[in-house]
């Protein structure tokens, strides 16, 4: 009579499936931080005979020269706050502008989906497009530019990465900045525009300051974004070794050296030492993400 | 009155820069866009996509082994981190509260922010070295670990929001938690997956660096998974930074193809988060 | 002799610190209504939820005591399968969304992976759609998605989901808390109806309902079980000033 037990499947099955399951998820878990253990383990090991045999003067020297066996990141060091910081003065700018343009003034229909597009698309064009275009396009710009004012025309070079990577970082800065001041609330915006104000003074007088420490930790990331950048740098900033004298000088980042002489990188030491400046990138990277975040994490709480 | 008149002023004229600096945007995009659908539209045809690299000089060349390695490198990416990264999102999503899912949401975290070209450096240590050599297997685990974030985050955002009832109204029905996860809150929330999943396939299929040194490039076809496989970002690379015009040409082909896949993928996926 | 189907014995919950259900020992009767009435914040969803172990989704929930259905204690059995012999429906009508009415009614053995005929299915299907007397408005839309049938409708389809598992006990956690009056009375007749073939118990916060509807009514206050008895004896004659309290307070 009982029709439950004409489908009643086994008890021990279900337990087991219910069980096996949970040590999967649980396993998967595991396996993820196993694996970013591996691999801060992995750099670290094989960043250790560079570390051991340079110490300190990995820091100070100021050649990197694989056929001496002379080795410094001093210059891809410089080279890469050169080339970030220079492409975060062109893009903050323009991504806060754009971000006010596109959370504030307007942040539905149509004009605002178009902006949302166009800084979509700009962020899905890979980084080998960006490098290929600058090498093609924006070289021979920069190389009349330099012509014009009287220096070695190289073309390539900081001033040329940079502006490839704020093309590339901008859309990313915006739309960060975009949902911080999106989510400045809606009262403050209204009250201060029923006080009066003009929106430009809104904006001036309410949400940037609302929205500071939220825009800091957007330039932040962006900033940590820039570092990390390889392919579209490696094409169009020069490679060369040693430390920059001008933003038209042709350098080399920490990332982009990587970029060029790993593959070819034969020697035991010569290898460690490239595994070292990836170490350099993984850390400091790792620092400002985590910077960039709290500080964002903070704001929203504390808004 | 004259102060009013100042300040509509001066909002207007701060409209018209922030119009301005949103045009300076437009213009980079569309010179990309112009060059690259102006120079590769000449030399894409059918046997451009269907024909292998050739040497300087040498008519008819194409880029069909970098399709393919592409193809290969993605699919192993995906094969990789798509099942991985399903099964952590829903671990963080039941054991939201312990220690571990802390542990790995600050693993998932770190290894997004992690630079394309350490985790080369990386599959380099772990793949190319111990294999002894260069291998689609090794580029595939590199990319599998730059999606791998993307799947998880896709996963336990959109399994956030998927009611509770729907799980109760399983598991009130007799039945099994693990068959609810499957057969009810992973298919509920099969779209957002699908749309975090697309983005990764997006983001990794223009990735060169951490190719460099582990799928490395490879002037012939092969779909061996332990030989060096060629891709269409490598392509675009080697062959844009080589001296030889002709190779330059294939690179602007290359480049078309590859920004036709990566852009009508993100279309793809607006189309489904608005669904 | 069998009149109670279901037996609670010393019933003790918390949920970390609070404690929710203190002490609770009552029998409910084969193919009744029992309804479980009391201010917001008693303890009477955690109670139902206890009878088929939902409240083991919630995390740091403590029980001790026994719950025992023809005298087997269900926490010595798998909770899937008092699951199957105890069937529920929520407070919010939760069809599945992506199924159709049809694979919705019959989706406790899809999702089980019980294998049933075709013939199986439709019978399944019609008979507990008209349980729920939702068979004539839905057979010519039974392969369509639940989502244009109204608030009351979707519970109904709960309902029928809930008896295609040919359940013993049927818990209702406030199902009419989230529909209009109209659907809410369409509820109220089917419970009478269903009584023929499952018992039932119903948690509510409305009085009136709980009046309309059981044969016997416990009142809940704070974690205790304050009375139990018939419906009628408990509204007319309480023996507990609580609940004549409740009551009276509750009817104006």
């Amino acid at each position: 009579m009982r029709k439950t037990s004409q489908y009643n499947p086994e008890d021990r099955n279900i337990r087991l499936y219910e069980a096996i399951f949970k040590l999967v998820l649980k396993g998967a878990g595991v396996i993820m931080v196993t694996l970013l253990v591996a691999l801060l383990v992995t750099i670290l090991w094989q960043s250790w005979p560079s570390i051991r045999e340079y110490g300190i003067h990995f820091y100070t020297g100021r050649k990197w020269d694989p056929v001496f066996k002379e080795y410094s990141a001093l210059p891809f060091i410089l080279g890469t706050l050169a080339t970030t910081l220079l492409s975060l003065v062109i893009a903050v700018p323009i991504a806060i502008s754009l971000a006010i343009f596109s959370g504030f003034y307007v942040n539905s229909g149509f004009l605002a989906s178009a902006i949302r597009t166009l800084v979509d698309l700009l962020a899905g064009i890979p980084s080998v497009i960006y490098g290929f275009w600058g090498l093609f396009i924006l070289v021979p710009v920069i190389r009349k530019l330099e012509l014009s004012i009287g220096i070695v025309p190289y073309g390539v070079g900081i001033l040329t990465s940079s502006i490839i990577l704020a093309i590339m970082i901008i859309p990313y800065a915006a739309s960060i900045g975009r949902d911080v001041i999106t989510m400045v609330p809606n009262d403050l915006k209204e009250a201060g525009l029923a006080l009066g104000a003009t929106p430009f003074e809104v904006v001036h007088r309410v949400v940037l300051p609302y929205a500071k420490s939220g825009l800091l930790s957007g330039v932040l990331l962006s900033f940590g974004r820039a570092i990390g950048e390889t392919m579209a740098v490696t094409m169009v900033i020069g490679n060369a070794n040693f430390i920059p004298g001008s933003i038209f000088d042709p350098a080399n980042t920490l990332s982009s050296v990587i970029a060029n002489e790993f593959a070819e990188a034969t020697d035991p030491l010569y290898i460690s030492n490239l595994v070292h400046l990836g170490l350099i990138l993984f850390v400091t990277t790792t620092i400002i993400g985590f910077l960039g975040r709290a500080v964002i994490r903070r704001w929203s709480v504390n808004r | 009155m004259n102060r009013v008149a100042f300040r509509l002023v001066k909002d207007l004229g701060f409209r018209i820069y922030l119009v301005a600096s949103t045009s300076v945007l437009l213009i980079p995009l569309g010179l990309i866009l112009y060059y690259i659908v102006s120079n590769g539209i000449t030399v894409i045809n059918w046997d451009f996509l269907t024909s292998l690299p050739k040497p300087p000089g040498v008519l008819g060349a194409g880029i069909s082994n970098a399709i393919v390695g592409s193809g290969l490198l993605i699919g192993i990416a995906g094969a990789l981190s798509i099942p991985f990264g399903v099964a952590i999102g829903l671990f963080l999503n039941e054991f939201s509260e312990t220690h571990l899912a802390s542990a790995v949401r600050l693993c998932v975290e770190v290894l997004q922010g992690i630079p394309s070209i350490v985790i080369g450096i990386v599959a380099y240590l772990w793949i190319v070295v111990p294999l002894g050599g260069f291998s689609a297997v090794s580029g595939g685990i590199a990319l599998a670990l730059m999606m791998l974030p993307m799947v998880v985050r896709a996963t336990e955002e959109t399994l956030k929001l998927i009611p509770h009832s729907l799980k109760e109204a399983s598991l009130g029905l007799g039945v099994p938690y693990y068959r609810t996860m499957i057969k009810i809150i992973v298919p509920a929330g099969a779209n957002g997956i699908l749309t975090g999943v697309l983005l990764g396939v997006a983001r990794v299929a223009g990735e060169t660096a951490p190719l460099l040194f582990t799928a490395f490039g490879n002037p012939f076809m092969t779909v061996n998974i332990t030989q060096p496989v060629n891709s269409l970002p490598l392509i675009i690379y080697n062959f844009a930074t080589s001296p030889y015009p002709d190779w330059q040409q294939v690179a602007w082909g290359a480049s078309l193809v590859l920004i036709i896949f990566v852009l009508g993928l993100s279309l793809l996926t607006r189309t489904l988060i608005k669904r | 002799m069998n009149k109670h189907i279901l037996e609670i014995d010393r019933l003790n919950v918390s949920i970390g610190a609070d404690k929710i259900i203190k002490d609770i020992s009552m029998a409910f009767f084969r193919k009744k209504v029992t309804a479980i009435m009391g201010p917001s914040g008693c303890g009477k969803t955690t109670l139902v939820r206890c009878i088929n172990r939902m409240h083991e989704l919630i995390p740091n929930t403590v029980v001790t005591g026994s719950i025992t259905l023809y005298r087997k204690n269900i926490y010595e059995m798998n909770p899937i399968m008092v699951r199957r012999e105890i069937g529920m429906v929520f407070q919010r009508p939760n069809p599945f969304p992506t199924m159709s009415i049809y694979d919705n009614v019959i989706a406790g053995y899809l999702l089980n992976g019980i294998k049933l005929t075709r013939s199986e299915k439709d019978t399944l299907v019609e008979s507990s759609l008209a349980k729920a007397g939702l068979w004539n408005e839905v057979k010519d839309a039974l392969h369509r998605r639940g989502a244009f049938l109204s608030g009351g409708q979707q519970q109904r389809l709960c309902i029928a989901r809930a008896l295609a598992m040919k359940p013993r006990v049927l818990l209702l956690d406030e199902p009419t808390s989230a529909l209009d009056p109209k659907s809410t009375a369409h509820i109220e007749d089917l419970i009478s109806e269903l009584k023929e073939t499952v018992t039932i118990i119903m948690v509510t916060h409305n009085i009136g309902q709980a009046s309309r509807v059981s044969d016997f009514t416990a009142f809940l206050y704070l974690g205790e079980l304050v009375e139990y008895g018939t419906t009628e004896k408990l509204f007319t004659v309480p023996d507990d000033k609580r609940t004549e309290e409740y009551l009276s307070r509750k009817f104006g």
